[in-house]
């Protein structure tokens, strides 16, 4: 490894920021985002950032490399590295750093890899741009690392294109691409939140492998704070710009200073009341046998089935790739099964779309994960909900204006203010509340919910559970819940359905479930959610290594 | 790789069944045109005997299916008839028409392609700038122009001069009429077809300098161009490295569409030139009714603007690593 790192001491500063603010443009206006900010690194030092969107995590991360994305700009204070300030240098030094000093790790290996290139290109560039190797040490280093942080085939997945590879893998090796050049400083800009918890592990063991063994420093930008937990040293907590509290990591977390950080902390604490008793009458859905593919490939579904009873809430919890998305399609009838049957409350239902009658339509509704494309950008609130009121109960003039004022209180929207917004006007937390009216608009019996929270801040999206809740216990309306995410699933699920590559390996009562003994499936997930206890990364590494706990699924031969 | 020629050899076979409905409905469109030869050989005057017999002599009292099935096995074997006012082979007369006009459309393709494309890059990465507002300006006022309009200021600056009161200035560049044989060689050839061409490139360059710019900008978002900054690679290499190979898809489709352009629809520069293209003997023969050598020139209009088509298709395939390279 480079004699350039090993010869300098840990503890050195290699980051020294003070009073950094900067701007940002929305609507032709200049704001302030980052509001002073201070901040020192030492070498072999990680500093975890963490807040909800808008906090300027990114921004501030991104100022450290002496960049700042367009329509942003570093508008005071000094960024010191090594010693220089970046805001006196020129573009050509901080070029010159970026990518050989300084590196970055992006939140979305599939976005930021190029889709034209090979891995080990684009692993070698930076270093071979800057002068630091030549392309052949560039790729045995590459291979080095790729076997380093345990990617399968290291000798020649480098050759593979981004598109060949898994998120996990892909997270992994632009984890790898950052240590080309060993650089003193590596942000993290929210390296595993688009992944799966089980593949979220073996990229926190990678980033914390990596740091600990090159001696670098790092910035780790999340709004987790369970993970940040498992890599930090100290932890910054940001709001709106601010720096709300700076601290050790153990310390913060045992005694939080501010009430924000305890707010951060409880979030994760939210459960349902009651256990919704199980009725004896005819469930609302019930799923038979089902088996669905996508043309004529393989079978993304494979004799499924479940049932959800009234007023109940039923999560269905895997990985991507799992089949939880297809079960809904199948279940809306955007996409007819090859095999099995659908029933509501006892009536078998057409399985397309099409030849369902408009009641079977309006008592299924939907919630989508993403409130921002779900609504039609064009359509004021009043349309947006004004419609299915219309189209399904045929209401008209002050009826469906009183209507519209009613679900709007419900979901806890002053009518006066929002009744004429459009989408754009809103925030994001707000639009999920209107996509929620919008589906009891129709007066459904039951709703599903396609990973409704996980575009949301961690606070706004236990807002929006506590309001699904109470609209539960008013309406008596029943929720599929699809999540992968298992802290919503405890926070809010009756029972629960655990699928596996296109099968239910296990379902029942959430407490039954969750309790062990368990599918060893289900036990891989329910271990992978980080914990608020920065030894539980290590702890349970040691117990993987050890073999004391499940740390692989044997995959289906076929997928 | 299977996958492609797969793709290519189905896409050929779409573009043949392309070609046999565009031959009917240029055979029987043609054959909807008012008047026909005979009549118009003969003029007014002429007795229906001289018609009849004149007709017959061409073979236009058979009915239209039996014409078009006699033409396309004419087709299907090389043959596209015998011209009504020469009495030569159509595909001789179109055969030296069409080297022409694929002369003349590559040149202009060679200055315009590399011109757009460096343009086009140049705007996007100074977008909004005093550049590139100029850049914009002056392609959208060529291409707005009427391209016989651009063709005469052309050749008033270029090639006749002005009169500034006491004597011509500028002008003698270029030859105004671009008469070329097939004695003429090939340099020779070139500078007489200078001005056609760049006509021909400022009528196109903008559609696909804005295509460039549009895509490019696009791209210059995207989350692996902020990464290659923050690679701290140079400004060109990503834009050249990073950028445009993944801008090329769309840029290749509007290349291919101006292509066409160039080949089939530059009638009226050919005629503004004197120059002997394949779009000015089309013309003359609609005026005449010579319906083999209409049929023969839009049918060959119609493979040329099929093959590009498909050679595009192809290309921005082979341009998109998760086609070329699946999992």
């Amino acid at each position: 490894m480079s004699t350039k790192n090993n010869s300098r001491e840990k503890g050195e500063l290699v980051l020294r920021m003070r009073g950094l603010r900067m701007e940002g443009q929305a609507d032709g206006e200049w704001h302030e985002i980052v509001k002073g900010i201070d901040l020192d690194l030492h070498r072999g030092e990680v500093v975890g950032l963490i807040g909800e969107s808008g906090a300027g995590k990114s921004t501030i991360g991104l100022a450290s490399m002496g960049f700042a994305r367009p329509g942003c700009k570093i508008t005071a204070g000094s960024i010191e590295f090594d010693g220089t300030d970046l805001m006196q240098q020129s573009e050509d030094y901080k070029r010159n750093l970026r990518g050989g000093r300084i590196s970055y790790v992006a939140q979305s290996a599939a976005a930021s890899f190029n889709p034209a290139h090979k891995l080990i290109d684009q692993f070698g560039e930076a270093a071979v741009q800057h002068g630091v190797l030549t392309k052949s040490e560039a790729d045995r280093d590459a291979k080095d690392l790729y076997r380093r942080l345990e990617l399968p085939n290291p000798d020649t997945i480098g050759y593979r294109y981004p598109h060949q590879v898994s998120g996990g893998q892909l997270q992994r090796a632009m984890v790898a691409m950052a240590m080309a050049c060993k650089p003193d400083l590596i942000i993290f800009d929210e390296p595993t939140t688009a992944l799966d918890v089980t593949t979220q592990i073996e990229v926190l063991a990678a980033v914390k492998d990596i740091v600990t063994t090159f001696n670098t420093a790092a910035i780790y930008i999340t709004h987790d704070l369970a993970v940040v937990a498992q890599v930090a040293d100290k932890i910054m907590v940001l709001r709106h710009g601010n720096m709300i509290e700076l601290g050790e990591t153990r310390s913060m977390i045992a005694k939080p200073k501010e009430d924000y950080t305890r707010e951060l902390l409880a979030v994760r604490t939210y459960k349902k009341e009651e256990f919704a008793e199980a009725n004896d009458d005819v469930p609302i859905l019930k799923v038979s046998n089902i088996t669905a593919s996508y043309g004529k490939g393989v079978n993304v579904l494979d004799n499924v089935s479940m049932e959800i009873h009234r007023g109940h809430t039923v999560a269905v919890v895997g990985e991507s790739g799992s089949g939880k998305s297809t079960l809904a399609r199948v279940i809306t009838g955007l996409l007819p099964p090859s095999q099995g049957s659908i029933e509501f409350e006892g009536e078998i239902l057409p399985p397309a779309l099409k030849s369902r009658n408009k009641d079977q339509l309006r008592r299924l509704q939907m919630i989508y994960q993403m409130p921002d494309t779900a609504l039609n950008p064009r359509q004021r609130v009043r349309d947006v909900i004004g419609r299915p009121l219309s189209f399904y109960l045929g209401m008209q003039g002050q009826e469906k204006e009183n209507r519209i004022r009613e679900l709007l209180t419900l979901i806890e929207l002053d009518p006066d203010h929002f009744i004429d917004r459009f989408p754009g006007e809103l925030s994001g937390g707000q639009k999920q509340r209107i996509c929620i009216a919008r589906a009891l608009a129709a007066e459904p019996e039951l709703i599903i919910c396609d990973e409704v929270t996980s575009a949301l801040d961690q606070l706004v999206a236990e807002e929006i559970l506590k309001l699904l809740q109470r609209l539960q216990n008013e309406l008596h309306v029943s929720y599929m819940f699809i999540t992968h995410d298992i802290a919503t699933v405890k926070a809010i699920s009756d029972e629960m359905v655990v699928m596996l590559q296109g099968e239910i390996v296990e379902q029942g009562e959430k407490d039954v479930v969750l309790t062990p003994p368990q599918h060893e499936y289900t036990e891989l997930l329910l271990s992978s959610v980080p914990e608020m206890d920065p030894d539980w990364l290590d702890d349970l590494l040691a117990k993987r290594a050890a073999g004391e706990v499940v740390s692989t699924i044997a995959s289906k031969p076929n997928a | 790789m299977n996958a492609i020629l797969t793709m290519i050899a189905q896409r050929l076979a779409l573009g043949l069944l392309t070609l046999f409905v565009v031959s009917l409905i240029i055979f029987f469109s043609v054959s909807l045109m008012p008047g026909d030869y005979a009549e118009a050989i003969l003029g007014q005057a002429a007795l229906p005997d001289t018609v009849k017999a004149f007709r017959e002599q061409l073979g236009l009292d058979q009915p239209a299916y039996v014409r078009y099935f006699q033409w396309l096995g004419g087709v299907l074997t090389g043959d596209l008839g015998t011209s009504f006012s020469s009495e030569r082979a159509v595909t001789e007369l179109i055969g030296a028409r069409f080297g022409n006009t694929m002369f003349l459309a590559a040149y202009a393709a060679v200055i315009a392609m590399p011109l757009a494309l460096v343009l086009g890059v140049l705007a996007a990465l100074y977008r909004n700038s005093f550049y590139d507002r100029t850049v914009n300006v002056v392609t959208l006022t060529t291409i707005s122009s009427p391209e016989f309009f651009l063709a005469y200021v052309l050749i008033m600056f270029l090639s006749v001069g002005l009169w500034n009161g006491s004597e011509m200035i500028m002008g003698g560049l270029f030859p105004p009429i671009a008469n070329v044989s097939n004695d003429v060689g090939f340099w020779e050839r070139v500078y007489r077809t200078t001005l056609p061409a760049i006509t021909m490139t400022l009528v196109i360059v903008a559609h696909m300098m804005r295509m460039t710019r549009a895509s490019v900008i696009d791209l210059l978002a995207s989350p692996y161009i902020e990464m290659a900054n923050l690679k701290g690679l140079s400004k060109s290499r990503i834009v050249f490295k990073h950028a445009l190979p993944n801008a090329l898809a769309p840029i290749i489709n509007v290349i291919a569409v101006n292509m066409a352009y160039l080949i089939v629809g530059v009638v009226l520069i050919e005629v503004v030139f004197v120059y002997p293209g394949l779009g000015g003997l089309l013309v003359d023969s609609v005026s005449k009714r010579d319906m083999p050598v209409v049929q023969g020139s839009c049918l060959v209009f119609a493979a040329v603007y099929i093959m590009l088509n498909l050679t595009a298709d192809v290309l921005s395939i082979v341009s998109n690593p998760r086609l070329l390279h699946p999992r």
